[in-house]
C-alpha cells in the first residue's frame, strides 16, 4: 500500500488543532471534510491575484477567472467522466443539484398519477425535493425499504417499477448506514422500465467508484466540501439530451440568450442552468480538491479506507452493549452505532470533551431512525486522512464516557 | 427563599471550581440524575419540548401566583441542563420569571460550549417555562 497516512495528514493544516486541550481526532467527515493547504491556497491566490467576474469581462482579470473557472469544469468532468463539460453545471451543492433536477425534470416529465421512486435509506435532501414534486405535479412517491443489516430490498423495488416510473432517485452511499448501493443494477432495473434516474454521490464520489458513463447515470450530484473542497460549491452532473429536454431551474444573468419584452431564449448548457453570478472560487477550490486527490490512484485511497473500516468495526464491537448499524454486504466510510443506555447525545458531547469529534441524532435521515426504532445514533465518519490512532482515540474516549457516566 | 438572581451566582460558583469541561459534564451529569423522577403520568405530549432532538419533558404548575417546574430528559447532559433551569425558576413568583434575565449560561461559558442543537433546546424550554409564566401572573 502506497497511502502515506503521515505525509496526507500533514496536507491538512487543521488536523494540528488542539480541541479543549487535547490534539483534535476528527470523525465528521460525512458532514464536511476539511481541506488540504493545496485548496486553501489555491482560493487565497484566487483572491489575491486574480478575483473579477466572469463570462463578460472585456478585462485581463475577468479572463484569467474565466479561463479557471472554466477550467475547473474540465477537471470535475473529467474526474466524474462525463462525455462532455456541457454536462457538468455548478450548484450550491447537492442539494441544490438535487433540487433543479427534482423541479426542472419534474415540470417537464411528471404528471398526475405518475410515480416517483426514491429509498427509505435517502437523505432528506433526496427525499423532500421529490415530495414536493410529486405533491405539485399529482403524482405518487414511493419508496424502496431496506433490510435489517441495511441492503435495499431489490425484490420490492422490482415490484414498484413500472410503466408509470418517471424517475427513480438514490443514494450511491447511505450518509446513515455506509451501505454502497448496487448502482449499476438499480439504474439498470429503471431504465428497463424507461424511467430516467438520479443518484445522490454526496457520500460516494470521493470513497467509491464514480464514473457516470459507466454507471450510466442520467442525473449525478455531489458537494465540493465533502470531497475536500470548499462549501457552497457541487456539482450537477447530467447527461445532456436530458439537460436539453428539461426547463431552466431559476431566470436571471448568465442563463439567458435573448431577452425581450414578448420572448427570452435561453443560454446553451451549461449556463441555462446557472442563473446570476456563480460561486466563481468555488469550483477553482474544487479542482485543487481533485487535484490532490489525483495524485493518488483511486484504488489505493480505496483500498486505505476500507481497511480502515473493518479496523474500526473490529474495535468498536470489541466494546459491550455496542451496536453497529449498517451491516450491508458493501460498505464505506461510515461507523454508526449506539451504546446502551447511554443517549448518542451524551456520548458526542462527552467525546467532544476529548477532542473526539463526530456526529450525533438522525443525520437527516428520520425513515431511517424510523426504520429501525431508535431516535439517533453516533456517526464516526472516515476519511483519507484519519488512521488508526484516529479510531483507537475514539474507542478509548468511549471507554472514559463510560466511566464518567457510572456505567 | 433565594432569588432568580441568587440562584443563578450560586450556579456560576460551582462551575467556577471547576476548571476541566470534563469535571463540569460530570457535575451537570450528577445534578441531572439527582432530580427528582418525573412522574410518568406527567411523561405526555403535551409537555414535550419542540426544538430539542434528545426527549425532554416539562412538566408546569402554577401554584399561589409561583411557577413550579418539573423535567426529565433521555439525555444525561440535557437533563443537567434542565436541572439548572428548575434550580433558576422553579418555586420563583411568575411575575420575577417574567422579568428574570438568564446570565449564567453566558458566565459559565455553557453558552459557547453546547452545540447549537442541544442551546436550541435550551432555548425552547426557556421559551415555554416564560410563555407559562405569563399564564401564570394572570391566574394571580
Amino acid at each position: 500500500m502506497t497511502i502515506d497516512s503521515d505525509k496526507i495528514r500533514s496536507d491538512f493544516p487543521i488536523l494540528k488543532t488542539e480541541v479543549n486541550g487535547k490534539p483534535l481526532v476528527y470523525l465528521d467527515n460525512g458532514a464536511t471534510t476539511q481541506k488540504p493547504q493545496s485548496v486553501i491556497d489555491t482560493i487565497v491566490d484566487y483572491y489575491t491575484h486574480y478575483n473579477s467576474n466572469i463570462h463578460r469581462g472585456a478585462h485581463h482579470l475577468s479572463n484569467l477567472a474565466t479561463e479557471a473557472h472554466e477550467e475547473a469544469r474540465k477537471t470535475v468532468q473529467s474526474y466524474i467522466n462525463a462525455a462532455s463539460n456541457r454536462e457538468v453545471i455548478f450548484t450550491r451543492g447537492t442539494t441544490e443539484a438535487i433540487n433543479l433536477v427534482a423541479f426542472s425534470y419534474g415540470e417537464a416529465f411528471v404528471n398526475p398519477g405518475d410515480d416517483v421512486i426514491v429509498t427509505e435509506m435517502d437523505h432528506h435532501s433526496n427525499f423532500v425535493p421529490w415530495q414536493m414534486i410529486c405533491e405539485r405535479r399529482g403524482a405518487n412517491f414511493r419508496t424502496i425499504p431496506f433490510d435489517k443489516n441495511g441492503n435495499l430490498r431489490l425484490d420490492v423495488f422490482e415490484k414498484l417499477l413500472s410503466e408509470k416510473t418517471r424517475i427513480v432517485a438514490f443514494n450511491h452511499v447511505s450518509n446513515s448506514l455506509g451501505t454502497i448501493n448496487p448502482a449499476k443494477r438499480i439504474i439498470k432495473m429503471a431504465h428497463d422500465a424507461g424511467a430516467a434516474v438520479l443518484v445522490d454521490a454526496a457520500q460516494s464520489v470521493q470513497h467509491v467508484e464514480h464514473d457516470v458513463q459507466d454507471l450510466d447515470a442520467d442525473f449525478y450530484a455531489f458537494s465540493g466540501h465533502k470531497i475536500y473542497g470548499p462549501t457552497g460549491i457541487g456539482v450537477l452532473y447530467g447527461k445532456e439530451s436530458w439537460l436539453d429536454a428539461i426547463p431552466p431551474y431559476q431566470g436571471g444573468g448568465e442563463m439567458i440568450d435573448q431577452v425581450s419584452i414578448e420572448k427570452t431564449t435561453y443560454n446553451k448548457l451549461p449556463f441555462k442552468f446557472e442563473a446570476g453570478t456563480p460561486n466563481i472560487v468555488g469550483p477553482i477550490g474544487l479542482a485543487a480538491a481533485i487535484d490532490y486527490l489525483n495524485t493518488m490512484p483511486f484504488e489505493e485511497i480505496r483500498a486505505y479506507e476500507d481497511d480502515l473500516l473493518e479496523y474500526g468495526r473490529e474495535q468498536l464491537l470489541e466494546i459491550e452493549g455496542l451496536t453497529i448499524y449498517g451491516n450491508a454486504d458493501q460498505r464505506t466510510s461510515i461507523l454508526a452505532f449506539n451504546i446502551e443506555g447511554i443517549h448518542h447525545y451524551d456520548l458526542g458531547t462527552l467525546l467532544d470533551t476529548q477532542g473526539v469529534a463526530v456526529r450525533t441524532g438522525h443525520h437527516c435521515t428520520q425513515p431511517i431512525m424510523t426504520a429501525l426504532g431508535i431516535s439517533g445514533t453516533v456517526r464516526a465518519s472516515l476519511a483519507l486522512y484519519n488512521n488508526k490512532e484516529d479510531i483507537d482515540a475514539l474507542v478509548s474516549g468511549i471507554q472514559k464516557v463510560r466511566k464518567m457516566l457510572g456505567e | 427563599m433565594a432569588s432568580i438572581r441568587e440562584n443563578q451566582a450560586e450556579i456560576v460558583e460551582d462551575f467556577s471550581f471547576l476548571p476541566q469541561w470534563d469535571e463540569r459534564y460530570s457535575y451537570l451529569i450528577e445534578l441531572g440524575q439527582k432530580m427528582e423522577p418525573l412522574p410518568e403520568a406527567f411523561k405526555v405530549e403535551d409537555n414535550i419540548v419542540r426544538g430539542c432532538q434528545s426527549t425532554v419533558w416539562l412538566h408546569r404548575e402554577c401554584r399561589d401566583g409561583r411557577v413550579i417546574l418539573e423535567a426529565d430528559s433521555d439525555s444525561l447532559i440535557v437533563k443537567g441542563l434542565a436541572a439548572l433551569l428548575m434550580k433558576v425558576f422553579s418555586g420563583q413568583p411568575a411575575e420575577d420569571v417574567l422579568k428574570a434575565e438568564l446570565t449564567f449560561f453566558e458566565e459559565t461559558g455553557l453558552d459557547k460550549h453546547l452545540s447549537s442543537q442541544r442551546a436550541n433546546g435550551l432555548m425552547a424550554m426557556i421559551e415555554q417555562i416564560k410563555t407559562f409564566a405569563v399564564k401564570c401572573a394572570e391566574e394571580k
